[in-house]
């Protein structure tokens, strides 16, 4: 059916938490925008501004993954800190399960935490270096009203559940820990509301790949047992391949191609994705990279190109992309993508426009 | 001698911590041909920093203590004085970083940097050196070399930035570039664009690279040759072709299943348990025994003997030397299935 990931039954059943039935998409953001002021000039005021996020649209279904990548300035951490309101919008809406966050009668910001939980990639900064690991993780349930001795208990649950054997663990400082038992631990902070919705941000980017296979591991598990739903971050494209769904491919604020994991994968249909999907190195020497697929640094955010925003540095820009800011391609039922690109609407007077894309010739069947 | 640029003997770094000695390096022990890229694969703590540090002897010297023989073309590094070691460091020796905002000083300009490392090597001079100092960013490949001469390093971007740090590691035409992980903190099309050049210069200039990186699809984009470490020892080593196909040794395998490739998505990861050693605090024998599928009682018992299976590959592991490998069949070992 249209977009249902397969685990969305096995989830929904009897979840009492869920409100808007198997249709109604966990998240939906609708035009988040974040610009950020840079202070600069003689007198200190306010000259520039960092495009972040920028017009970003996007749902998330209960019960699938949503992979987001993109390179460093793309806006993709911004995205998740905007969702869980750790950065103030300037614009845009936020509905969890059919519910709108703030405003009269909707969702409160602590209403909406207890649904959505945040593992950062930085393991060690992200816990309380002066609390035993049981009490950080122990913390934000009090906070929401368990009491002392229950909220222990679940603490103690879920070091077990991640991993970690509590005797032996329980009373440790996060200095006393690897970093792999670390981001355990903040995977077990961040389930301890139980939340529906976790966004994992570079969360195994930090890791060793012996580890970052074992904590891999332990997310999918986590996802089967608690029905829990995943925004994946990263800039490793096998790892987002692996766990997603749905890929997100960002660019300088924008979404430019957001639609299924084997869609994009093998038949990217951005200049950008398709550039960035080429730039991941060979896994075999035989068949190593001949050709960078761009030249230069992403710009800079902070005065993007008018128009499009990759026309910059694509192969295929042409006038119309310097006037016109391509819009996201409306999701169509049997269609398994949207894309921000001249070149994928007919009416746009682009000369590959519609017709037949330039890639195609080296598409494979 | 023979036609090796780069030969190390049984190099053992330790460093002295509060918390006592920490075994960074235990006996290493390898040859690069000259023209040829070898790439030191390995996670944190792996040693293969500390390798690299040890051949510039960059090692701190109050901390450090080295042992073992480290020979670089006609000369024994682990014995000049730190006079000596200096004039080599640009003609004979350069190393890029991960980090070029930290390489660079950022006071002064790329240019004045490059120019100061040519005339404190060579008698040129200033308008001959500001001439090669040039043409060194265009051989990078940085457009507008003679304006980004002018640049301080926070004017520059990151993959820009890079560029212009392995201009100054060529200033002086390095028989041997040593890199560390060069390539790791840019963006995915940035880091192929580096890699694309290092291939480009190595081949053109003829020399020796010696790449140290966590990363094997990085590895796979530029080794010639693979030493695989592990605890303060290379554990494998041989032609990138081989160890890659064909992987000998336990951690090699474990670490070739758990990294992603394309179509996985849905299967279990195939992941190495536990961690790595404390190296402050290393096991008797084999130091992957505790994490090893096939380990054997024996391999408690001493460390097992770089072992040769044939005359490019080698393997440190009971499991090499094939009288053994048949004990440990009929014993049931386990091991990593092949994808």
């Amino acid at each position: 059916m249209v977009g249902l990931a397969p685990p969305l039954a096995t989830v929904l059943s009897g979840d009492p938490r869920d409100r808007g039935g198997p249709l109604q998409p966990l998240l939906l953001a609708r035009h988040l925008r974040k610009h950020f002021k840079i202070h600069g000039g003689l007198l200190g005021g306010s000259k520039n501004r960092v495009h972040a996020v920028d017009d970003v649209s996007f749902q998330i279904a209960k019960g699938e993954t949503l992979g987001v990548v993109g390179e460093s300035g793309c806006g993709k951490s911004t995205t998740a800190r905007v969702l869980m309101r750790l950065i103030e919008p300037d614009d845009g809406e936020i509905i969890f399960d059919g519910e709108a966050l703030g405003g009269g009668g909707g969702l409160s910001l602590r209403e909406l935490r207890r649904g959505m939980q945040m593992v950062f990639q930085d393991s060690y900064a992200s816990l309380n270096p002066r609390l035993p690991i049981e009490e950080t993780i122990a913390f934000s349930p009090r906070v929401h009203g368990l009491g002392r001795r229950a909220a222990g208990m679940r603490a103690r649950s879920l070091l077990d559940r991640v991993g970690l054997n509590p005797d032996l663990y329980a009373r440790r400082y996060p200095h006393e820990l690897s970093g792999g038992q670390r981001q355990r631990v903040n995977i077990a902070r961040a389930l301890a509301l139980e939340p529906r919705l976790v966004i994992l941000d570079e969360a195994v980017s930090a890791l060793d790949k012996s580890v970052e296979a074992q904590v891999l591991n332990l997310l999918m598990d986590l996802k089967s047992e608690l029905g829990l739903t995943y925004m994946f971050i990263s800039h490793d494209l096998n790892v987002v391949q692996y766990l997603s769904d749905r890929v997100m491919v960002m660019y300088l604020g924008k979404v430019v191609e957001i639609g299924e994991v084997d869609a994009i994968y093998d038949d990217p249909r951005h200049p950008y994705t398709r550039a960035l999907l080429s730039a991941m190195p060979s896994m075999d020497p035989d068949q190593r990279t001949m050709e960078a697929s761009l030249f230069g640094d992403p710009p800079n955010p902070i005065d993007p190109p008018s128009g499009c925003r990759f026309r910059t540095r694509c192969a295929f820009a042409e006038a119309v992309c310097e006037t016109a800011e391509p819009a996201l391609t409306a999701p169509e039922s049997g269609i398994s993508r949207s894309v921000a690109c001249h070149m994928s609407d007919p009416a746009s007077g682009h000369s590959h426009a519609g017709a037949r894309s330039p890639f195609a010739s080296d598409r494979p069947q | 001698m023979s036609n090796n640029l780069v030969e190390v003997r049984d190099l053992t770094v330790r460093f002295a911590t509060d918390d006592g000695p920490v075994a960074a390096l235990n006996g290493v022990d390898f040859s690069v041909a000259a023209g040829e890229v070898m790439t030191i694969l390995g996670e944190s703590g792996s040693g293969k920093s500390v390798t690299l540090r040890a051949l510039m002897r960059l090692l701190p010297l109050r901390k450090a203590s080295l042992s073992g023989t480290i020979r670089v073309g006609p000369h024994r590094i682990d014995q000049l004085d730190e006079h000596d070691v200096a004039e080599l460091r640009g003609p004979l020796i350069s190393m890029i970083f991960q980090e070029p905002m930290l390489a660079f000083d950022p006071v002064y300009t790329i240019g004045q940097q490059i120019i100061e490392t040519i005339t404190r090597h060579e008698r040129i001079d200033e308008a001959g050196a500001r001439a090669r100092a040039r043409e060194l960013l265009e051989r990078v490949q940085i457009p507008s070399a003679e304006r980004r001469l002018a640049n301080y390093p926070h004017e520059m971007s990151g993959g820009m930035r890079q560029r212009a740090m392995i201009a100054l590691a060529l200033a002086c035409r390095p028989a041997l570039l040593l890199a560390d992980e060069p390539t790791t903190a840019l963006d995915a099309t940035v880091q192929i664009q580096i890699l694309l050049l290092l291939r480009e210069l190595q081949r053109e200039l003829g020399m020796t690279v010696i790449f140290v990186t966590h990363d094997i699809g990085v590895a796979t984009e530029i080794a010639d040759t693979l030493a695989v470490m592990y605890a303060g020892r290379i554990v494998e080593h041989g032609p990138v072709r081989t160890v890659l196909r064909a992987p000998a040794h336990p951690y090699t395998r474990g670490l070739l299943a758990s990294t992603l490739k394309r179509g996985m998505r849905g299967r279990r990861l195939e992941a190495i348990p536990g961690t790595p050693p404390s190296l402050a605090d290393l096991p008797p024998g084999c130091s992957f025994a505790p994490r090893c599928p096939s380990v054997m009682p024996s391999c408690h018992e001493q460390v097992p003997p770089l072992t040769a299976i044939d005359h490019t590959h080698s393997a440190r592991c009971l499991l090499a030397i094939p009288r053994l490998a048949g004990v440990a069949r009929a014993a049931g070992g386990r091991s990593y299935s092949a994808t």
